[in-house]
């Protein structure tokens, strides 16, 4: 057994891990952090997907003790609080999700891309995430998830600039109240 | 009634957890004391088991119990069943081999994976140690894993009472004489051989079962990652482990994606069930992506000989078809169904043949299962009819658009004109196959496209356009109806409504959301049909002791049959609210209108709430005489029909010249899945439907080597769509409302799978043929050595390899 430090969505944690653990099975079985998915065991999915310090990293494909002194960011750890990052935003918005179960390895990756490139285009998009499978979705909608959000954050950034520029709605419709969002 | 939500693009309810990480799927979930299986699978194809040593697997650290085949023979268990009866043309019943849960010593594999123990550990590392530990006297022998090879003389056999491999033949259609007549006097004859290759359906969550059995009350809970739950615990309850059915409790939490693979019944879900009985503890197994691609079952592998008959103003007058079906090498849930029921019944299409003939055999190989995979039967179906429409009018010189639409069904509503009987058993409900069609050809702009063609010929690229028309039956089924033909349960739906006393509703529906919504889309219809508010209704699922009954999600059937059984709950919640209101009203139940939330009598500004309505049935102090408390009801809805949704898509390809590859430059599809309740997710559903159905046409095959070996068991190996892989898709709707169910819904599930495939295929033999290269066929999936080889060697007809 190996004892790591590993900062894990802002907390610091200290465990004896056996050397053949991978991180995902490390966020999944020690820390509880389920939100990180198990696809494939080629590291060909993407669902497994999180942030090394900083970076988007497939945490099936890195032992837990190569993640020692290292910050990791999982999807638990993404949004502020009740406030949702622009990236899990857009997802819902744009219906870039069904089953759920690559989503939070889509929005990491996602918002590791949008971090190097602001502005994508649909090309751009689709290159990026090339690197995480979706079986549900036939990736239209994620193309428009990314859209939106980088449109958002952009947005977001003119705001405190002063200006005021909301994303432009990809599906014009219902949504419903933050009590009703909150009850599920 | 309201109309505030119906027809509305709601943002999804169950969005949130699942953009925060807090989604509940079967392997998130840790019990107390919870152990972790593993097997020990077959390495081989086909070969017997001569000796099974687990003694020095028994000693490893973390061990809690090994079983074998031998255990499980001894407990009296036999195997999973087949859920449907498909008999042999002369009468006699299919051949129905035993499935065990684990292959005895003494008995043989017969497919990769095929499991003779199982280890039980303190954490799934212990375990897998473990079973590297279980030493196996394998004896192997031939394999076979083409249906058709596997029919002929000296094949190897996978069942001794299944001589020929044969789990039935049979035949659907007009005598095969008059059809036979009608190719003879045909004065143009279309002929093709193809294979419509095996795929695997690759839900991005592995499977994942729970067994865990409780003492104290003597229950079992399985928690599984499952379409069905309730499905589950009837077939795993009555027909595998005979334990009492009301003792056990089946759980489908958050499931990520089925396409069909998570319908039917495995034998591990059995196994943990059992086991944990055998050791007091619960028992996890999370299958690996490993398994998955040798487990879970596959769908399509046909092999196929169509010949379509037209006459010489090209006018179909005939339809023969030979195919032979590989079933795996054991039956699973609906498999018997799938080349028959859900493919035989489908080759009419959208045209008028008056004389149609299928000859179909349904084969035994050493391979896994192959069962309902998205589309289920009807995409084959359709991939052969357009394949043939396309290819005649290449042959015939004509306009691929005007072939169709001479040969097509007129339309009709199923209401003022009766619906369409074919010649293959179905009858169609209402349709308008000319507006779907007419609609994506405008989408497309045909001259303008054809102009575009000669052009990017001249400036050495090949441009290519395919299209497909498609009906498909949904909306399974009506009992009776799938009873005479062999299912052995019945495919109504349940649904309960409950209003609480505060007004507030709980829905529980036998329908289980593993993707599509059904939170979502089910709670607009309850919130319109009672005038209240969305967020003061919760839809249950998933949950065999919090629902009544169900018998799940697949075949697109959850709105038109669960949706169907809700509003009749609703409907008895309205009649009796009525009475309520009229006694608390002081008037006669014909004197009120309901409408916004609200009784009304007519002409007059007095009324009384749903809520009100709902206090008073709870706190019956002011009450109508005779009526009993409470408003709580409970409805069982078995469809009239199947519902036919049907439609057109288009793909437009550039084929590189140089090197074959295929860029599929964009995809047309308008749709017809009946009314919609939300454009948002019925869109995202046909989206995900064309990608996988575009995948099959240039990226998927499941390939086995002629020993049995899965050679591309991986998600390196195989592929499947990414998203620089497609396009984005250009969509457009028309509604022909289902005329005999309350909702007039359709179903959308399979649609983008059924009809996207044979469009990208057709879409390529153009762009050849406006080439030069005059192929008939290519086999899928398209790959750009099969395309650059086609165009060298004009012709790749793949016979019965």
């Amino acid at each position: 057994m190996t004892q790591i430090t590993v900062t894990v969505n802002g907390t610091s944690q200290t465990h004896e891990v056996e050397p053949r653990q991978l991180l995902v099975y490390y966020l999944r079985d020690k820390l509880g952090l389920t939100g990180t998915h198990i696809g494939c065991d080629t590291s060909s999915c993407g669902a497994c997907t999180v942030h090394m310090d900083g970076m988007a990293v497939k945490s099936c494909s890195i032992l837990a003790v190569q993640a020692d002194g290292c910050e990791i960011t999982t999807i638990e750890g993404l949004a502020q609080g009740d406030q949702l990052h622009p990236v899990q935003e857009g997802f819902k918005e744009c219906h870039g999700l069904q089953c759920g179960f690559c989503t939070p390895g889509m929005i990491m990756a996602t918002v590791d891309m949008l971090q190097n490139n602001p502005d994508p285009t649909e090309e751009d998009i689709r290159h990026a995430l090339e690197g995480n499978i979706c079986r549900c979705t036939g990736y239209h909608n994620i193309v428009r998830s990314v859209q939106w959000a980088a449109e958002k954050m952009k947005t977001s950034a003119k705001v405190l600039d002063g200006a005021s520029v909301s994303p432009s709605p990809v599906y014009a419709s219902v949504n419903l109240n933050q009590q009703q969002q909150q009850q599920l | 009634m309201s109309n505030k939500y119906i027809g509305q693009s709601v943002k999804r309810l169950e969005d949130k957890r699942f953009i925060t990480g807090k989604g509940r799927y079967t392997d998130d979930i840790k019990l107390p004391g919870m152990t972790y299986a593993s097997f020990v699978r077959s390495p081989y194809a086909h070969a017997r088991v001569n000796r099974i040593d687990t003694s020095a697997a028994k000693d490893m650290p973390g061990v809690v119990a090994i079983f074998t085949g031998d255990d499980i023979a001894s407990a009296g268990i036999v195997g999973v069943p087949t859920g449907w009866q498909v008999n042999f043309r002369n009468g006699d019943t299919m051949k129905e081999p035993p499935h065990p849960l684990l292959v005895p010593t003494g008995s043989t594999v017969k497919h990769i994976g095929d499991p003779v123990a199982v280890i039980i550990a303190d954490s799934r590392e212990a375990a897998f140690d473990a079973s590297e530990a279980v030493e196996v006297d394998w004896e192997e022998l031939p394999a076979v894993v083409s249906a058709y090879k596997a029919t002929q003389e000296g094949a190897p056999q996978v069942h001794p009472d299944a001589p020929g491999n044969l789990a039935f033949d049979w035949e659907i259609g007009n005598p095969i004489d008059e059809v036979n007549e009608a190719i003879e006097q045909s004065a143009h004859v279309t002929t093709l051989e193809f294979v419509n290759q095996r795929l695997v359906p690759n839900a991005i969550e592995p499977r994942a079962y729970i067994g865990h059995y409780d003492e104290v009350s003597d229950k079992y809970t399985l928690y599984t990652s499952t379409q069905n739950p309730h499905l589950i615990r009837l077939l795993m309850c009555a027909f595998v482990l005979g334990i009492p059915e009301h003792k056990v409790r089946v759980l489908g939490p958050d499931v990520g994606g089925g396409f069909g693979s998570k319908i039917y019944h495995y034998t591990e879900e059995a196994l943990v069930t059992w086991a944990s009985k055998q050791i007091r503890r619960p028992i996890k197994w999370t299958e690996t992506r490993s398994e998955a691609f040798m487990l879970d079952a596959h769908g399509r592998d046909h092999i196929t000989k169509a010949e379509m008959g037209f006459d010489a103003e090209g006018n179909i007058k005939a339809l023969r078809i030979k195919t032979y079906a590989n079933l795996g090498a054991y039956l699973s849930t609906f498999a018997p169904a799938v080349p028959t029921y859900l493919h035989g019944t489908l080759l009419q299409g959208l045209y008028t043949t008056p004389k149609i003939h299928l000859d179909l055999y349904g084969v035994f190989t050493h391979t896994v299962a192959v069962d309902a995979y998205r589309g289920a039967g009807r995409p084959e179906a359709t991939y052969l009819l357009e394949r043939m429409l396309d290819l005649a009018a290449l042959e015939m010189g004509k306009n691929p658009v005007q072939l169709r639409k001479q040969n097509f069904i007129p339309s009709f509503d199923g209401v003022e004109q009766p619906g369409y009987q074919t010649q293959v058993a179905l009858q169609y409900d209402s349709g308008n196959y000319h507006g779907v069609l007419d609609r994506a050809v405008e989408m497309l702009g045909y001259d303008e496209f054809r102009q575009m063609q000669q052009e990017a010929n001249q400036n050495g690229k090949l441009l290519g356009v395919g299209f497909s028309t498609y009906i498909e039956a949904c909306g399974i089924a009506p009992s009776a109806v799938v009873g005479a033909l062999g299912a052995r349960a019945g495919l109504y739906e349940s649904a309960q409504v409950r209003v609480q006393p505060t007004g507030k509703v709980s829905v529980f529906t036998g329908a289980h959301s593993h993707g599509q919504g059904h939170v979502t889309t089910f709670a607009q219809v309850v919130a319109d049909k009672l005038g209240i508010a969305m967020e003061d209704i919760d839809i249950i699922h998933g949950d065999s002791d919090a629902v009544a009954f169900g018998m799940g999600t697949y075949g697109s059937r959850s709105l038109a049959v669960g949706g169907s059984a809700i509003v009749k709950s609703i409907d008895k919640v309205l009649e009796k609210g009525a009475k309520i209101a009229a006694h608390k009203l002081e008037c006669s139940v014909d004197d009120l209108e309901y409408a916004e939330g609200k009784w009304t009598v007519k002409g007059t500004d007095k009324s009384i709430s749903f809520g009100d309505v709902a206090l008073t049935a709870y706190v019956p102090h002011v009450y109508p005489q005779g009526l009993e408390p409470g408003l709580d009801f409970s409805s069982f809805y078995d469809p009239a029909n199947f519902t036919y949704p049907f439609g057109c898509h288009i793909a437009i390809v550039e084929v590189d010249k140089e090197t074959g590859r295929v860029k599929l430059k964009r995809f047309i599809a308008v749709d017809d899945v009946g009314n919609v309740i939300n454009p948002m997710i019925v869109d995202g559903q046909i989206h995900g439907g064309l990608a996988q159905g575009i995948g099959q046409a240039l990226l998927e095959e499941a390939i086995y080597d002629e020993n049995g070996q899965l050679t591309n068991g991986s998600y390196m190996d195989y592929a499947m769509p990414r998203a620089d892989d497609l396009p984005s898709f250009e969509l457009d709707r028309q509604v022909t409302p289902c005329p005999h169910n309350p909702l007039g819904v359709k179903g959308a599930g399979e649609a983008g799978c059924i009809g996207s495939t044979p469009a990208v295929v057709n879409a390529v033999i153009d762009a050849l043929w406006s080439g030069g290269h005059k192929v008939k066929d290519i086999r899928m999936p398209l790959t750009s050595e099969r395309v650059w080889r086609a165009m060298q060697e004009q012709n790749t007809q793949i016979l019965h390899s």
